[in-house]
């Protein structure tokens, strides 16, 4: 088989008008025949290529058989939450981007299997059981994402006693306040949250660390601790009336739809106002997230205004491929430059038209300005081109080390400068991947294990 | 968690609440707010924390909005939700200056007492211009009371004080008085007018912003202030700010945004008429 097993999705005209999931998954069929592509690599190079070493042959290898339950078996040796990174991770340029089958071919489809074993699992198995306790330590947990998540699966199979202290009302960080659930319901980020807490990890909400628990009263009563705080702070544009009325910075725009509940206000309380002609600044998976979600809410014409070209869309080209679907229109080779307001209500948007220039230093083609100019009207804007790391347990402790981007520094264990706290994923890399998170977090309680031990 | 301990109104719009909630009693201290939320559909609302007794820290909520009618409807012993803080940043006391006036208006009473009565344990001696719609909606002048040297008071209807504006009233305040610091906490035109006086009679001022906010962590940046052209978040560089140019037009304008949409909430629960 030349080509991979598509994978069905909901209809795109249909689609836009509510927030269910729209790719579907595979049938077990679909999963055995995919699974059937894989060539079993002697040296493979998808498993050097992810994150946390998933241990791909293996599970695709399981899949083959049948034997679905020893293939989640296998993957959750080294990820905890298959259903998520399924569905999530940039696969394109990770396991994928490395199949030996896709030179000549398609790449296996090594994301859509991953999922499959995920939710394979959801629907017909049952949690492991808690092991004895083997290691007398505790360690806090800070921040409930796909860092700390990681960390945690790790710890509590080592027998470690592991809180994790979240600061609002949900467990899973970004995979609940940021990612839509047309692309990962929440459901199944509660269900592979469950899991961990079957397992023993002690879960606390509305715990700010650094506000309601301080670092040096957390250092009292842990071993260890993990920074997983993310990076919740939204970039600034720095451009004039940047602060006008219907302009979001996506974090605010998505927290309100996903983790609030604003598209079914007014039953929720919390709303979301966006009218029907919507930019959004940036290229990313944020601003794809962002747009399509705007459809959602009724809004008729969403544009991603981007300064590069198609091809330096950093998104994953699954979603710039359902947002085209969807009808989000690509304005690219423009740079906004000031926002028009009225009455402090935002009218429309001042872009540059560029061009592309030599390479940059990240390997790009620098967009140089061309000096003409066009206005887009707009009903609201959502800005979507970065976050940095969340500064408040940096501002709460000061002998915890920071780089001039607001960056946890740590050294290759992971550890913070402070003995005994960690950090890892996005307060360290700034606004990263899932899977990159969940690598840190893993390598980091493998360190604290290590450490333990010694 | 969370439960409401004690409950009484300080009138027919503003209710007094004290909340168990241990963890954040143990490090609040003037300035600081919480974010909480009444149930799974409910929105997250700031609340400023006025004080603390024990384990509990108390709250003054003025009922106007959806949710904080609903908390109007609260009982002892019920619990919020969500209850998390204590957010924002604690004010500095300066305990070098020799006198401080706060002026509030209305509600602002509220988040105003604790940082007057930091700045009174503090042995500096404060005054107090209070402003209020009539004197049923006057609060917490018991309070203020024991720690202010002196107390203006201003009615919009006359029935306490002198009857208007605070702005009204402020010249009169100033004359002859040498404050080294004033702190502004009342509806935005209020602080926007009101600080503009104190700043341009050359005393130092702060105010105190209640913008919308979601997360209250520097997460959504909806709470976003513009002073002197540079962008603060008023949940964690903040609640309270110089007031030294503060785009009070643009928060006034921000803070009305979503006026329609609360309507309509307020409405669905009969909390207003059509």
């Amino acid at each position: 088989m030349k080509n991979k097993v598509k994978m069905r999705e909901l209809d795109q005209a249909k689609r836009v008008h509510h927030f269910l999931e729209v790719a579907c998954g595979y049938s077990e069929e679909e999963a055995v025949l995919e699974a059937s592509r894989c060539l079993e690599c002697k040296h493979p190079k998808c498993v050097l290529a992810c994150p946390v070493e998933i241990d791909i042959p293996g599970f695709i290898q399981a899949i083959k058989k049948r034997d679905f339950e020893g293939a989640y078996e296998v993957v959750t040796k080294d990820n905890v939450l298959p259903a998520i990174c399924g569905r999530v991770c940039p696969q394109e340029s990770q396991c994928e981007g490395a199949c030996i089958v896709g030179i000549k071919n398609e790449a296996v489809s090594i994301g859509a299997l991953e999922r499959f074993v995920g939710d394979y699992a959801r629907l017909h198995m049952k949690t492991s059981k808690v092991k004895a306790k083997k290691i007398d330590k505790k360690v806090a947990l800070v921040g409930s994402g796909p860092a700390s998540l990681a960390c945690a699966a790790v710890l509590v199979e080592e027998g470690v006693h592991v809180d994790m202290f979240e600061a609002l009302h949900d467990y899973g960080g970004v995979l609940m306040y940021g990612i839509p659930s047309f692309r990962l319901p929440k459901d199944i980020v509660k269900e592979e949250i469950k899991v961990l807490e079957d397992k023993g990890v002690h879960f606390h909400k509305n715990v700010l660390i650094g506000k309601t628990i301080t670092i040096d009263e957390l250092k009292e009563d842990y071993d260890a601790i993990f920074l997983g705080t993310g990076a919740g702070l939204p970039r600034e544009l720095g451009l004039p009336g940047e602060h006008g009325s219907g302009i979001y910075y996506a974090n605010e725009f998505l927290t309100r739809v996903n983790l609030m509940g604003s598209a079914d206000f007014p039953n929720h309380k919390t709303p979301v106002k966006i009218g029907q002609k919507v930019a959004v600044i940036g290229g990313g998976n944020v601003a794809m997230d962002a747009a399509r979600t705007a459809r959602r809410l009724g809004a008729r014409e969403v544009f991603i205004l981007y300064r590069r070209d198609m091809d330096s869309l950093p998104a994953r080209k699954e979603e710039i491929h359902h947002a085209m679907e969807e009808g989000i229109e690509f304005r690219l080779l423009e740079s906004p430059v000031s926002f028009a307001l009225e009455d402090y209500q935002v009218k429309s948007v001042k872009t540059e038209v560029m061009k592309l220039g030599d390479l940059d230093a990240s390997g790009r083609r620098r967009p140089i300005g061309s000096g003409t100019f066009s206005d887009h009207e707009v009903d609201s804007v959502i800005v979507a081109i970065g976050q940095s790391p969340n500064p408040i347990v940096k501002r709460a402790t000061k002998e915890l080390k920071t780089d001039e981007w607001g960056r946890v520094v740590v050294d290759d264990a992971l550890q913070t400068s402070i003995e005994g706290v960690y950090a890892g994923g996005d307060s360290v890399l700034g606004a990263a991947t899932v899977i990159l998170a969940m690598g840190a977090g893993k390598k980091a309680a493998l360190n604290m294990v290590k450490s333990f031990k010694s | 968690m969370y439960k409401i301990r004690e409950k009484r109104a300080l009138n027919k719009d503003i209710d007094y609440l004290l909340v168990e909630a241990p963890r954040v009693a143990k490090h609040a201290a003037p300035g600081h707010f919480v974010l909480l939320r009444v149930d799974e559909e409910g929105e997250r609302i700031p609340l400023t924390i006025v004080g603390v007794v024990g384990q509990a820290v108390a709250l003054i909520v003025q009922k106007v909005g959806y949710t904080t009618k609903q908390i109007g409807q609260m009982q002892v012993g019920d619990a919020f939700l969500d209850f998390m803080g204590p957010l924002g940043n604690a004010v500095k006391i300066d305990a070098s200056y020799k006198r401080v006036l706060g002026v509030a208006g209305g509600v602002g009473a509220a988040p105003l007492l604790p940082q007057l009565r930091a700045y009174h344990e503090a042995g500096v001696q404060v005054d107090l211009l209070l402003g209020a719609k009539s004197k049923d909606l006057m609060i917490l002048l018991e309070e203020f009371g024991e720690i202010c040297e002196h107390i203006y008071l201003t009615s919009d209807d006359g029935s306490v004080g002198k009857k208007g504006f605070v702005t009204d009233y402020l010249e009169e305040v100033l004359e002859g008085e040498n404050y080294d610091h004033a702190i502004v906490i009342g509806p935005l035109v209020m602080m926007k007018y009101v600080s503009k006086s104190l700043l341009d009679a050359g005393i130092d001022t702060a105010v105190s912003l209640n913008p919308i906010m979601i997360d209250g962590t520097g997460m959504c940046g909806n709470c976003r202030v513009l002073i002197e052209d540079k962008t603060y978040f008023a949940c964690i560089d903040g609640p309270d700010f110089p007031a030294k140019g503060i785009d009070f037009d643009l928060l006034m304008a921000r803070q009305g945004y979503y006026d329609k949409e609360e309507h309509l909430c307020k409405i669905g629960r009969g909390y207003d008429e059509k």
